[in-house]
């Protein structure tokens, strides 16, 4: 599989992660180098096998629908770059 | 006093049972080696001494009032990754430099119900991605035993300051072998439990499906204590086992008279250092000396662990990752546009560049069109992988080989090459993918390079007692593990 400097910019888009036109590059060999140890595993026929997530095949457990958490605010807060009032700062998103 | 640095934290419990040695006398030891010290190892991210202190009166007091929990008074050095109501926890990255954990994690409050006293907060990796601790932004940790070598990662500092006599004891966590691989390159003994028995609540997320809590000590007897206190349901986990408490010590003096060791042909092929499959054989013979059978095994589809784990764990870590957005926590930068560049630049300076690579990764596998041919047929590689262990323990009860193809390495060695860097995984990772338990222990030095070797126990789901009470065995007849560095 080969990775062009176009996917590099869409997934680094998806991604949320600047890369700028200088790194394209360098991350492009990088990750080829990775997905060609990955393309390892494409030629196992799994035809019929269930994937695992779990090795005891646990399921999730369900819970009472009732409040078990007291409200911190400030003090989850006190961890933001930018708060006030008990909100979060951030730049305008709607005009 | 009958304790000294290297007292183990079975033998320190004993002098504290016997007043021989107080939590906070303990404290003020370990607090001063580790400040002094760190400076050449940089094992510690995070110091804070007043508190450490007055965690050691509180269990002292504990004590006084006639409280005998089993393990009042021992001090503890915890990765980075774990959340402690106050502390900073910067999981080694430079976005969360700043971050002070407002709750405290089920594995760190679980010890200290226990009555273990935290030293402070041990570097790693930056996000627990890095076999050699060269990822962390506050810079690599050095191994005890040469400073010009990686003490293994992620849990770098963890194995380092257990090795350095910092501390009697450490929790890592181990995704790929972050516990496993760093305790062999500092001649230590870790364990990476079940899947699900220690919850992961307040420890930062890596890889979920694959992230283990777990110990780290001299000898496999510390390390079943350890995890009695460690281990527990935990409804705060949704994939916690729920399932009664158990004594990991209980069979640790049960003779090895008819354990049936496992060996797959693929831990013992090319690819191993020659030093390090001869102390592999040597340490199996003392383990056949001491009653244990060993017969040849096949794990075909193992070969498969390494790239379906660099699908499984970039996957999930895109998806944990994105929590750090420059908006509620973490580092912002300074300078952006709009929302889409102010998550952008954050991220691109929050993170160091093994980070967003496997988050880059874990993007492209996981984008409309490759979930089928990437994340679906890695999952389907974790059963067949299962799948063979299962066959494999018709046989036998555990399997063993060597931890990693070779021992600790120099500084820059692999860090330019991270596929390189990958497959010094090899054998580690498999345990992860299949969620069984695996540990391993000193079994002594690759001739050739003068490095350490670690044997590796892999076991069935749930077989840890087993596991231990094997390593412990072969302790009581060996030496390997009581090694020191002069430092």
């Amino acid at each position: 599989m080969s990775l062009s400097a176009q996917d590099i910019e869409r997934i680094a888009h998806l991604a949320r992660i600047r890369v700028t036109p200088d790194e394209v590059g360098q991350v492009q060999a990088k990750l080829e180098g990775i997905f060609k140890l990955i393309d390892d595993m494409q030629s196992v026929n799994t035809k019929g096998v269930e994937p695992m997530s779990h090795g005891l095949d646990m399921v999730l457990r369900l819970r009472d629908d009732v409040v078990t958490e007291s409200n911190q605010r400030e003090k989850f807060q006190s961890n933001a770059p930018e708060a006030a009032e008990g909100y979060f700062l951030v730049p305008k998103v709607i005009e | 006093m009958s304790w000294n640095t290297f007292t183990t934290v079975a033998e320190t419990k004993k002098a504290l049972d016997s007043k021989q040695v107080s939590a906070v006398e303990l404290a003020q030891h370990y607090l001063s080696r580790a400040l002094s010290l760190n400076k050449s190892l940089n094992a510690f991210i995070t110091i804070d001494s007043e508190r450490t202190i007055s965690e050691a009166q509180a269990q002292d007091n504990r004590r006084s009032k006639g409280d005998v929990a089993p393990l009042l008074g021992v001090p503890i050095a915890h990765k980075d990754i774990y959340l402690i109501d106050g502390w900073r926890t910067t999981c080694g990255s430079k976005m969360l430099e700043n971050f002070i954990a407002p709750y405290t994690s089920t594995v760190v409050q679980n010890m200290a119900n226990a009555g273990m006293v935290t030293l402070g907060k041990l570097n790693m990796d930056e996000f627990a991605m890095g076999s050699s601790n060269e990822t962390s932004y506050f810079g690599p940790v050095k191994n005890p035993w040469d400073l010009s070598r990686v003490p293994g990662g992620s849990s770098g500092g963890s194995a380092a300051s257990v090795a350095a006599g910092l501390t009697p004891a450490s929790t890592g966590t181990d995704t790929g072998g972050s516990i496993r691989q760093p305790a062999m390159f500092c001649n230590l003994t870790g364990l990476k439990p079940t899947y699900g028995i220690c919850s992961r609540y307040g420890i930062i997320a890596f890889a979920s499906s694959l992230d283990q809590a777990g110990p780290f000590a001299q000898t496999a007897e510390d390390c079943a204590l350890l995890l009695n206190a460690m281990a527990g349901f935990d409804p705060h986990d949704a994939t916690s086992l729920d399932r009664p408490k158990e004594d990991y010590t209980r069979d640790l003096a049960k003779p090895l008279k008819g354990l049936r060791i496992g060996l797959p042909k693929e831990f013992f092929g090319e690819g191993v250092a020659s030093g390090i499959a001869k102390a592999v054989e040597d340490a199996l013979d003392v383990y056949r000396k001491l009653g244990a059978t060993t017969v040849e095994v096949s794990l075909p589809n193992v070969k498969y662990s390494v790239p379906a784990y660099y699908v499984v764990a970039p996957a999930e870590a895109s998806s944990n990752l994105s929590r750090f957005d420059g908006a509620r926590f973490g580092h912002r930068a300074k300078e952006y546009d709009d929302i889409i560049d102010m998550y952008k630049r954050s991220r691109a300076e929050g993170f160091g560049a093994e980070v967003k690579r496997r988050i880059l990764i874990g993007t492209y596998v996981l984008s409309h069109g490759y979930y089928d041919a990437y994340y679906l047929q890695a999952g389907k590689l974790r059963r067949l992988i299962a799948e063979d262990f299962k066959k494999a323990y018709e046989v036998c009860d555990v399997v063993m080989g060597p931890t990693a193809p070779e021992g600790a390495f120099q500084f820059g060695a692999k860090s330019d090459d991270p596929v390189k860097m990958y497959l010094n995984d090899i054998f580690t990772i498999c345990a992860n993918l299949t969620g069984q338990p695996a540990m391993s222990h000193p079994c002594g030095v690759d001739k050739d390079t003068g490095q350490f070797v670690g044997m590796h126990i892999i076991g069935n789901y749930l077989d840890e007692a087993r596991m231990l009470n094997a390593a412990h065995q072969y302790q009581l007849a060996t030496e390997w593990h009581k090694a020191h560095p002069a430092l």
